[in-house]
């Protein structure tokens, strides 16, 4: 516990700041100030601490977290700033899988509810909603025990044709084994997604189990002689990986495929992409030139852009050409997840839904084995491992629900709040790297699922546009990808930046007053249960009765004479529409005028209290 | 001048219309003095497009054997094709078409010809007028007072008859005020804050020139505004530069020794031709869908358009601030102040006053700092973003002060009683119009061309319900406070419904729209029942008493 210590605002010039006490937890870092606000930083939310030099007014500690939020505080002694700093970066980087917050976060569930929370989303039966098994693609029990893929689900859908000893062949011509199953099947167009690794083809060498594995998927699917094959990679990066032995498919050597190279650029490239991004958001006093210029620079939007772009190419194979489409990158579980879902996603308006997008990610990023802990870095390890691949595929889903409004049954929070617990490990869903990993760790008995979580808290996370029948007939999405389409997601980057999103959100409003429809709705039945009943009891009335719900009522909308039941006809949370646009202070133009009423100190400063804000 | 002179071909068949979002369709081209006019032959689905001649910016031409292509680009950013058939009758057309849409004269001008077809219930010309403005003020100060000194436009032929200015100055100090100011342009009365009784007047620059004159008057004038031992701010939409350099011109700005209680705060905002240059560039990026990611941030960062938006808003909120926050009066001016004087002027009201956030109170605002200020709207608004002629005197002024508009909206979504449709409307008549309210360039040039007698106001055609009911947002919500927007790059977005209108099909955006609204209407619906029920049933049990009581 250190006192008078002092949180600045990210943003200001100023020296503006709030004075209150930092507190560390065994889990959390929290700062009371002296309005008694508090803000709550979980250790495994920190991606940085750093110490900046002395100032006169103490020492100043920055800490960066996964969440993109930014606080800098100001700890008065020196010493006690060392303190909390060698701290954190203990807390914040830890080395076993069992000191993480989800094996000691206790939600007071019993173990019925545990269990049950974990059985919420069931692969197997989202494998039969797509309508497999079937008459061409079965469950195979090769990788039961985890002898084929260990990065691989026990659980894996191929075509029937694929006898074992091709499975076999066909995983040992793949990186870390990883060779083509079945993603996504879709039941009108018997078209599949199937995802697998990089072939080991070297500059020459076949395989040709792999080649008979490949022909079984495109034989799977009667209506469609020709399959794609999507390498997600540039070029130029898949003929590097030859030298290496590893590659990509010889058109020659597979019967009846259309190869494409489809250029997303690699963890390295997107980790660097976003720290670019990062620090021009991050960057006091920006000019709009700067913000585009870094924008631009940071290549980041760009990369948004290949991923959705590699994911309509896919969409249009199955939905025009009914093809079917196997992906793959390098090892099949970064950009390979991206494609694989955000086609779906496209094809599918099951996985528009709440428990679909639940389903999609256990399905294509959970049980598919992207590192979720090294690319998060949930244990301290490579740095190089880190990557925002997982982050980009959220941000492609805003995009489209920006585009497709009502296509949607969730909304940003939703995606904004997953974000956060990929991070958090606070529960158990994204620990580890693979199945396999996860069974070891025992996370179903030792932790918590995220989802029933999420699903108890469905209001806040639901689109109150959504329409399920959302142009009828056509379940397929086909985004828009030109460049201007694609903006900055200011309430993922700035999410914690208060000052810089929209005082007033239409969202926030229009999601309230469906809420309250509904229970208007319920109102209304109730009222006139209760007045049929007594219609029942006396027809004295009946005449005047029929007549009164025709006439409007418009005095008596705020203040009905006699009523006096809890009310429930408040207008629509008034702290989202009548708040004030902040202070001045919070914007960057007030400075001009600090700037010279220091030299005259018969100017009134600039302070005033915040007024509150709703983003 | 007849205009059957400038038509040599009335009439085109066989003609293919390309438009943004329809499969092109087959027609008759037929061409009046005021518009163009398409009607596709189909007896089943008979499509019409008529376009105001005034409204086309530029033409573009090309063949291909016989067949003739027409390339119209219109002010409103929209571009249409037309495939004519016939090279002599395409040639015809097109030098017609350039010839009706760049009249020289604006008595020629579709306004002078227009007859309304809707009931006019209010005359627009007369919906705003000073004396109503000065009323209002009145009831809450008697500082001021309303001057008649320019009434035949004699002392300044850019402001309106009347003014209102401190009470304590009289006509005399005015006008020897007025040969201090560039254009004549001496402070006049922009604003009242009734919060805390403070003030922001506009003006041009003091002609103060290298040797620093001064004027005694003018000094007194903007000095009779500050409460006893306050300062006041005056803000130059100039940079330090340029306002230097404007004393060689004779120009320049208020000396600290002569205007000891002023703190002169400078802001450089562009104008002219810099600001067309910024919505040409703006226009050409978003017209390119082949741009990729990298290609088309560095355009829009290129046009700088969004660099004006920021730079405008930042001088608003400054000048709001030092009125609200500072309780301090302020004067606001430029060179000429007919441009950045009112985008700063006009924003800072929309801020501060919660009446302008209204639509009569937004119209009124457009009247009295735009119309009335005399902004040269004929000028600035000759041409638009396709304008291959380079002309001094256009500048997207106003279209910048509504994208302002529109990013205070999209911050604060429920406190404004318009929606962006209006501001949109408002920017396409600007441009072209069947109406003369943004004709001539003044007050004075709006008198001698009779405006309010040949023509009709765009204020009586808005100004019915069927057509407010269009511009109404449904969210609004009466909101009294100040309204402080964010300033910052990533809070600042590019104009969609203006910039890529014609661009990017918004189907699914005006569905999620059309949803919202019906979610609002039935919210309210089902309020009224609710409370039509309660009461009902409370009656019920009213009577039920007092049958028991009986």
């Amino acid at each position: 516990q250190v006192e008078q210590v002092k949180l600045l605002d990210r943003f200001s010039t100023s020296n503006k700041s709030l004075t209150g006490t930092l507190y560390l937890t065994a889990t959390h870092l929290l700062f009371i100030d002296s309005s008694q606000r508090e803000t709550w930083i979980l250790h495994h939310h920190i991606a940085a601490v750093e110490k900046l030099p002395l100032t006169t007014s103490g020492c100043p500690l920055v800490i960066q977290c996964k969440n993109f939020r930014i606080v800098h505080f100001v700890v008065p002694r020196e010493r006690d700033c060392h303190d909390i700093y060698n701290s954190l970066l203990q807390l914040s980087r830890t080395a076993k899988y069992e000191e993480l917050y989800a094996f000691s976060y206790n939600p007071k569930q019993n173990e019925s509810e545990q269990v049950k929370g974990w059985q919420l989303i069931d692969l197997a039966e989202e494998y039969k909603r797509m309508g497999v098994p079937n008459a061409n693609w079965q469950l195979s029990d090769a990788n039961r025990d985890y002898k084929i893929c260990e990065t691989y689900p026990r659980e894996l859908y191929v075509p029937r044709t694929a006898s074992k000893p091709i499975i076999v062949g066909s995983s040992k011509f793949r990186s870390k084994g990883r060779f083509p199953v079945l993603s996504y099947y879709h039941k009108n167009k018997e078209a599949a997604i199937c995802r697998c690794s990089q072939p080991l083809s070297g500059f020459s060498a076949r395989c040709l189990e792999d080649e008979h594995m490949l022909q079984a998927i495109s034989k799977a699917n009667p209506s469609n002689r020709y399959m794609y094959v999507m390498d997600t990679r540039p070029k130029l990066n898949a003929m590097a990986n030859r030298a290496a032995g590893k590659g990509y498919e010889n058109e020659d050597n597979y019967s009846n495929i259309r190869f494409q190279f489809v250029g997303i650029e690699n963890i390295h490239v997107m980790r660097s992409s976003l720290q670019k991004l990062l620090e021009v958001s991050g960057t006091k006093g920006l000019s709009v030139n700067d913000f585009l210029s870094g924008l631009e620079n940071s290549g980041w939007l760009r990369h948004i852009k290949a991923v959705l772009d590699a994911a309509v190419f896919l969409v249009k194979a199955i939905a025009v050409e009914s093809a079917s489409v196997l992906v793959h990158c390098s090892d099949g579980w970064d950009r390979t997840s991206q494609v694989c879902s955000l086609g779906a996603l496209l094809l599918d308006s099951y996985y528009r839904t709440i428990k679909g997008f639940m389903v999609l990610i256990e399905k294509d990023w959970i049980s598919f084995g992207h590192k979720f802990s090294d690319r998060c870095g949930q244990l301290d390890g490579d740095p190089k491992e880190i990557s925002p691949v997982f982050t980009q595929f959220l941000e492609c889903v805003w995009n489209l629900t920006e585009q497709f409004p009502q296509a949607f049954e969730y909304n940003e929070a939703f995606l904004l709040q997953i974000h956060e617990h990929v991070h958090s490990c606070q529960f158990g869903n994204f620990l580890g790297n693979c199945q396999k990993e996860r069974e070891e760790l025992k996370l179903k008995e030792k932790t918590y699922s995220l989802w029933p979580f999420l699903l108890d808290e469905k209001k806040k996370y639901q689109n109150p546009l959504y329409n399920p029948y959302f142009s009828p007939g056509l379940t397929l999405l086909e985004p828009n990808t030109v460049s201007f389409n694609f903006k900055f997601w200011r309430n993922m980057y700035h999410q914690f930046d208060r000052s810089m999103h929209p005082r007033q959100s239409v969202f926030n409003l229009i999601m309230n007053m469906s809420e309250q429809n509904k229970q208007l709705e319920e109102e209304i039945k109730e009222l006139e249960a209760k007045i049929k009943q007594r219609n029942g009891q006396s027809d004295l009335v009946l005449v005047k009765e029929q007549q009164l719900p025709v006439r409007p009522a418009p005095t008596a909308l705020k203040t009905p004479p006699c009523f006096k039941k809890d009310q429930p006809l408040i207008p629509v949370n008034d702290a989202v529409r009548t708040i004030e646009g902040s202070n001045t202070a919070d914007n960057r133009y007030s400075e001009f005028v600090e700037e010279f009423s220091k030299a005259e100190p018969a100017v009134v400063s600039l302070e005033y209290g915040v007024a509150r804000m709703t983003c | 001048m007849e205009f059957a002179e400038l038509i040599k071909t009335p009439r085109a068949d066989n003609v293919a219309l390309h438009r943004p979002f329809y499969p092109a369709v087959e027609g008759t081209l037929c061409l009046t003095g005021h518009h163009l006019i398409f009607s596709s032959r189909r007896q089943d689905n008979a499509e019409e497009l008529w376009l105001l001649h005034s409204n086309i910016d530029s033409i573009e031409k090309r063949f291909v054997g016989s067949l003739g292509t027409i390339i119209i680009k219109c002010k409103d950013l929209r571009i249409i094709q037309l495939d004519i058939p016939g090279m002599e009758e395409c040639l015809n057309i097109a030098s017609s078409i350039e010839a009706l849409s760049t009249l020289d004269s604006v008595t020629l001008m579709y306004p002078f010809f227009y007859r309304p077809m809707f009931e006019i219930v209010e005359d627009g010309w007369r919906s705003f007028l000073p004396d109503q403005e000065f009323e209002l003020l009145s009831s809450v100060t008697d500082e001021w007072r309303l001057s008649c000194i320019n009434k035949e436009f004699s002392v300044c032929p850019s402001y309106p008859p009347v003014v209102i200015v401190p009470k304590s100055i009289d006509d005399e100090a005015l006008r020897k005020v007025a040969m201090f100011r560039q254009g004549s342009r001496f402070p006049v009365l922009s604003y009242y804050h009734k919060k805390n009784g403070m003030v922001m007047m506009r003006s041009s620059q003091p002609l103060t020139g290298t040797n620093g004159r001064r004027c005694k008057e003018d000094e007194k004038l903007i000095n009779a505004t500050l409460r006893p031992g306050k300062r006041g701010y005056i803000i130059d939409t100039r940079s330090l530069n340029v306002a230097q350099q404007a004393r060689a011109k004779g120009g320049g700005f208020e000396q600290e020794a002569h205007y000891p209680q002023w703190r002169r705060i400078h802001k450089c905002i562009e104008r002219f031709n810099i600001l067309q240059e910024s919505l040409i560039k703006l226009v050409e990026a978003c017209n390119d869908q082949s741009h990729n990611m990298d290609r088309w941030l560095s355009k829009l960062e290129a046009s700088n358009w969004l660099t004006h938006i920021k730079e405008i808003l930042t001088a608003a909120c400054l000048a709001a601030q030092c009125i609200d926050r500072e309780g301090a009066s302020v004067l606001v001016h430029g060179t000429e102040g007919t441009d950045s004087t009112l985008q700063v002027t006009s924003l800072a009201q929309i801020i501060l006053d919660p009446r302008c956030r209204t639509i009569r109170g937004f119209e009124s605002l457009v009247v009295r700092e735009w119309l009335q200020a005399g902004h040269p709207f004929q000028q600035r608004c000759a041409q638009s973003a396709y304008s291959n002629t380079k002309q001094k005197w256009e500048a997207p002024v106003f279209l910048l002060f509504l994208d302002c508009v529109w990013q205070i909206l999209r911050q604060f979504p429920c406190s404004f009683e318009f929606n962006e449709q209006f501001l949109i409307m408002l920017f396409e008549h600007t441009y072209a119009s069947q109406f003369g309210t943004f004709l001539g360039n003044n007050e004075n040039e709006r008198s001698k061309l009779k405006l309010p007698q040949k023509t009709m106001s765009l204020w009586s055609w808005v100004n019915r319900s069927e057509e407010l009911s269009k511009f109404q947002n449904p969210l609004f919500e009466a909101n009294s406070l100040v309204i402080w927007p964010s300033v910052a790059p990533q809070s600042l977005q590019l104009w969609e419904g203006v910039f890529l209108r014609w661009n990017r099909p918004s189907k699914f955006l005006d569905e999620a729209q059309e949803e919202m609204i019906s979610i609002i209407r039935y919210n309210k619906e089902l309020q009224a029942k609710v409370n039509a029920l309660r009461r009902q049933l409370a009656e019920m049990e009213t009577d039920e008493r007092m049958q028991e009581n009986l």
